[in-house]
This record gives C-alpha cells, sequence and structure tokens, in this order.
C-alpha cells in the first residue's frame, strides 16, 4: 500500500498545532508543550523521508534488495536529545520563574515587572 | 600537529567545559580558561594566515572522507570569524572574575565558566564546520549554553528574558532544521560543498524554495533581524555584564557568517538574488532595522536596553551591506564583512564599559549614571570612544565601515540611500549624547565613587584603543574582508 503524501500532511498538522498553542496560549507550560509538539513533527517529517517503500531496516541480509535510508533516522536521534535538553532547560526556567513570580500565567507575569522596573 | 588545528578549535573549549565542573576551584578555572582562550585565538590567528597563503584547508573528522564523514572547513571568511570569537572569548575572560564576583552568586562561577566555555564551543563550531546538520548541533549547543547564562543575570527579569529567548531560538532552531531536511531530501547530501554542487539540477522545484525560506527565516530570528528581534532587548538588558558583552560581540555575528554562508555558499548568488530576490526584501527590512531601532534606542533610560536597541539598528546595517551584494562588485558585502568586526569590538568594549558601571555604582540607569564622567573618568572615555564608534565619527574604525557602506550605496547610484544611511549616523548621535550630558554636564549624586577595578579597565581599553588603531591602520580587517567577499562572490579565497 502506497500511503502517498499522508505522512507529509500529519507532520503539516502537528506543525500547525505545537505552533498554534506556542503563540496563542499564555502559561508558560502550555507554550513549552506547544514548542515540543512542534519540534516532534519536525522528527517525523525526518523519519518519513528515510522510508523507502518496501525496504527494510538497513542490515545486510540474504534475499534482501530494498533497504531504507537509515541517515535521516540517524540525525533525528541528535534532534531528538536536542529536544529533550531544550524542554528540560524550558521546564527549569519556569519552575525559577514560578519561585520568583508566584505564576507561570504570561499576563500575570507582565503585571509584575511593570510594578517593579 | 598543525594539520589538526581546526579539529582543536572545537575540542579545545569543549574539553574545558567538564574540567571547569569537575575543578571548582575558582582560581584554577579562571587560569585553565584563559590558557584555553589564548591558545584558542593562535589557532584561529593562525589558521587565517595559513588560508590567506595556501588556500582553504579542509578536514575530515576522524579520517572519513566527505561527503559520507563531517568535514571541517576553513576558508577566507570563516577564518576571519573564528578570529573575530576567539579574539572577544580572550578579551572577555580576563575581565570575567572581577565582574562576575558582583553579579554571580560565589557556589555557581564554576558551572557558570563551564557554560561559558560551551557556549565558546558552539559559536567555533558554527563557524568552522563544513556539514550543515553538524552546524544545527553546534547552534543548539550555543543557543541552549546562552539561555543558561542568562538566565544567570540579577533579578528575576532575567529569568523572563531567558524563557522568551529560549522560545524564539527553538522556533528559530526548528526552522533551521526544516530547511536542512527538506533539503536533504532533494540533494541527499548533508556536506555543504557536495549540495552546492548538486542543487542546481533540484533548483527549480518548490522544495529547495520552501528549504531556501525556512533556512533565512531561521536564521534571521538568530540574528535578531526585524521584526524577528523581540528576544534581543529583555536577554541583553537581564543578562550579566560580560555575557551581554561577549553575546552582542559574537552571537549575532556568528548569526550573520550563517546567513552569508546558506545565501552565497549553499545556494550561490545568482538563485538568491535574482531568483529569489533576496536582496529586494532585505534592503528595506534593513531599513526598518536601523531607523526603528535607533528611535526606539533615543528613548530609553536603561543605557543597557539603549545599547541592546542600537545592536539591533548595527544588524540593520550588516544586512544592508549584504542587501546590496548583488549590485555592487563586492563593495557591499565588504562593507557588511569588514561592519561585522567593528561593530564586534565597539559594542563588546561598550558593553564592558557598562559592566564597570554596574561593578562600581550597581545600576546602569540614566538617573543613577549622573556625573560619573567625574568619578569614573576612565570608564567614561573609554564609553565616548566606543560612542563616536558606533556614530561613526573618522578616524575609528566605525567610520571606515559606514564609509565602505556609503561607497556601496554610490555605487548604485543610489543618493537616497546614502542620504539615509548619513541621517540614521545621527540618530546614533542623539542616543550617545544622552548618555554623555547625563555623564559629564551633570553634578554627581555621590562624588566619592571610585573607578572600576584595573583588571575591569584593561579589557575595555583594549577594545577600545584597538578600535582606533584599525579606525587608522585598516590594512588588516579590510583585506580580510575583501577576501572574503571575493571568496563568497566566487572569486579565489
Amino acid at each position: 500500500m502506497n500511503p502517498g503524501l499522508y505522512n507529509y500532511w500529519v507532520v503539516v498538522i502537528l506543525m500547525m498545532t505545537g505552533f498554534y498553542t506556542l503563540i496563542t496560549r499564555g502559561n508558560l507550560i502550555k507554550k513549552l508543550i506547544g514548542l515540543t509538539v512542534f519540534q516532534v513533527s519536525v522528527f517525523m517529517l525526518y523519519i518519513t523521508m528515510g522510508k523507502v517503500d518496501g525496504g527494510t531496516a538497513p542490515i545486510l541480509t540474504e534475499g534482501v534488495e530494498v533497504y531504507s535510508n537509515p541517515l535521516p533516522h540517524v540525525l533525528i536521534l541528535t534532534a531528538i536529545v536536542v529536544g529533550v535538553a531544550t524542554l528540560a532547560v524550558g521546564l527549569a526556567l519556569v519552575i525559577r520563574i514560578h519561585e520568583a513570580y508566584g505564576t507561570v500565567e504570561d499576563d500575570e507575569i507582565q503585571r509584575l515587572n511593570e510594578d517593579t522596573p | 600537529m598543525t594539520e589538526h588545528l581546526p579539529v582543536l578549535q572545537v575540542i579545545l573549549p569543549l574539553l574545558s567545559a567538564p574540567l571547569c565542573v569537575v575543578i571548582r576551584h575558582r582560581g584554577a578555572i579562571r587560569l585553565l580558561t584563559l590558557a584555553v582562550s589564548w591558545v584558542s585565538l593562535a589557532i584561529s590567528g593562525t589558521l587565517l594566515a595559513h588560508v590567506h597563503q595556501h588556500g582553504p584547508i579542509s578536514y575530515e573528522l576522524g579520517g572519513w572522507a566527505p561527503p559520507w564523514g563531517i568535514e571541517y572547513r576553513v576558508d577566507a571568511l570563516n577564518a576571519y570569524i573564528l578570529l573575530i570569537v576567539n579574539m572577544i572569548a580572550a578579551i572577555v575572560l580576563p575581565y570575567a572574575p572581577k565582574s562576575l564576583a558582583r553579579e554571580v552568586p560565589r557556589h555557581k562561577q564554576h558551572l557558570f565558566m563551564a557554560t561559558f566555555m560551551l557556549c565558546l564551543s558552539g559559536l567555533l563550531g558554527i563557524a568552522i564546520t563544513g556539514d550543515i546538520f553538524n552546524i544545527f548541533v553546534f547552534l543548539e549547543i550555543s543557543s541552549l549554553s546562552s539561555y543558561v547564562l542568562i538566565s544567570m543575570g540579577q533579578g528575576r527579569r532575567a529569568l523572563t528574558a531567558a524563557y522568551q529567548y529560549l522560545i524564539m531560538g527553538t522556533i528559530g532552531g526548528t526552522f533551521f532544521l526544516i530547511g536542512i531536511g527538506l533539503l536533504y531530501m532533494m540533494t541527499g547530501t548533508l556536506n555543504i560543498a557536495d549540495m552546492a554542487s548538486r542543487i542546481d539540477e533540484v533548483m527549480a522545484t518548490r522544495t529547495v524554495m520552501a528549504a531556501f525560506a525556512f533556512l533565512t527565516v531561521g536564521v534571521c530570528i538568530k540574528l535578531a533581524l526585524f521584526p524577528l528581534h523581540a528576544w534581543l532587548p529583555n536577554a541583553y538588558t537581564f543578562a550579566p555584564s560580560m555575557i551581554t558583552a561577549f553575546l552582542a560581540a559574537t552571537a549575532t555575528k556568528v548569526s550573520f557568517y550563517l546567513l552569508l554562508r546558506i545565501l552565497f555558499t549553499v545556494f550561490g548568488l545568482h538563485y538568491a538574488f535574482s531568483t529569489m530576490h533576496i536582496g529586494r526584501v532585505l534592503l528595506p527590512i534593513a531599513l526598518l532595522a536601523i531607523f526603528i531601532a535607533s528611535t526606539v534606542a533615543i528613548y530609553q533610560t536603561n543605557v543597557k536596553r539603549l545599547l541592546a536597541y542600537s545592536s539591533l539598528a548595527q544588524v540593520g546595517y550588516m544586512v544592508l551591506g549584504l542587501s546590496l551584494a548583488h549590485v555592487t562588485d563586492g563593495a557591499g558585502l565588504t562593507a557588511a564583512i569588514l561592519h561585522l568586526f567593528n561593530h564586534a569590538l565597539m559594542k563588546g568594549g561598550l558593553f564592558l564599559a557598562l559592566g564597570c558601571v554596574f561593578f562600581s555604582i550597581g545600576s546602569v540607569h540614566l538617573k543613577d549614571m549622573r556625573g560619573i564622567g567625574r568619578t569614573m573618568p576612565w570608564t567614561m572615555a573609554a564609553f565616548v570612544i566606543g560612542g563616536l564608534n558606533l556614530i561613526g565619527v573618522p578616524f575609528t574604525c566605525g567610520f571606515i565601515s559606514k564609509w565602505y557602506l556609503l561607497l556601496a550605496a554610490l555605487e548604485v547610484d543610489a543618493l537616497w540611500l546614502a542620504a539615509l544611511i548619513l541621517i540614521s549616523s545621527l540618530l546614533a548621535a542623539i542616543y550617545i549624547w544622552k548618555v554623555i550630558e547625563v555623564a559629564y554636564f551633570q553634578e554627581p549624586d555621590d562624588p566619592t565613587r571610585r573607578e572600576a577595578p584595573l583588571g575591569m579597565l584593561l579589557p575595555v581599553w583594549i577594545m577600545m584603543l584597538a578600535s582606533i588603531v584599525f579606525g587608522f591602520y585598516t590594512r588588516l580587517p579590510l583585506g580580510a574582508a575583501q577576501r572574503a567577499a571575493e571568496f563568497l562572490l566566487g572569486g579565489p579565497a
């Protein structure tokens, strides 16, 4: 079965969902969730492009001629690590912000910032 | 030994980072980081001299030949960028101990220095590598460490500034990643030189166009080009002084290098400027950046924020030079690359001088800086020199790059553009004058305040003297900038 562009549509929908969440939500944690969904969609883009129709894992076996391209999969392992690190730093910052401001809502933080220049 | 110099550029600071965490002793860390940054500087000087004499250096990481292995490629452009980044690090590090003692808690200083070295190795890595995915990895190393460094600033607003930068920076980084993916789809390679040779066949496809857009916008977020600059003023204002100086002098410069690399080496002058008309897009944006940021800078009362807006305007000048690349025969590009060096010197020096002010009076607000021209004569004299550089007064290096920008504008017979460049310099004069007026022509609040210690003044003055020396003796930076511009436009390295 040829999935056609199905995967790419999913990538685009995920990407825009994440991006929309990132832009519209005022809660710092929800923003990070949006950011993560946004990044995950790119992981899927890479994994999809490495897949070759009818190909198997790239391990030398008799009787197998077609292999999927392993390179994008390896690349995305690196990007996943980067994504996890970003999320960790982001959450650590949110914890510190919560300690300092007592809230994780963007508008309340803005108001507190304006009160104390 | 010498053939391994390219990889040592990245390895030395990268290894010193975990060492800082293990050692913990502040004196030993100070020695280690100083030694690493100076050795690094010596290496990048050697590399630049080698490239100018013998042409580009290609280093195969782990002995794997490109395009399969990762290649470090040093040419006339990135050897120059490496030298700038290393030079700034080598000047900022001696400044660090005193400044950190005032701004960062003692028990966090070893971690702070480790993060700083990571940031340095990330920036050097972006510049030196010839593999586009490797660029992404180094980009994230430097970005993640700069989020942490900014969050170490005083007051809680440093935290929100770092968070804002994290969100914007990650969007930029992810856009860059999407662009790389699309290019890999079409060319099947990650090596930049290999990619450039294969991209011609697939140039007309929409995928390459999308990749072009994603890469350019992603880098412009990192570059803080108007209107994607929202993260920069807060990040610069609330970061520790030495970090503001370091990032202002290096991070945006490396991003600008990345933009040049993508536009000229990957896509090529013809595609970027004749097919995609990037010049026509960037020219108005650059002018808007210069005028809006300079005008906003005039209304700031926090001098650090004032200089941050001025940095946005200076990014505008660099992009303005870049946008003229296709119509002028190298003049626009030379001006942009030269301004990259000069701005690193002047803005690094200015932020370091502000660090001295903060050290002595504990604030960088205009209302607290009354009369400090008298109580801190050396610091403020350096500030004035930096300000003259920003305005572009003759006999400073700021003048030289503005001059070349004017020449580029006149070369295309754009008198209106030349006039706009001159008018924008007046805006710079206004915001610098605001600070000078407060510092020199008002009575000091507290005449007993003392000058900053010599260990902090010396780095400031090295930067400022260099900016004057390069205003007279232009051969060195100008020659290197011209070589880099010729290289980008397809000449010999």
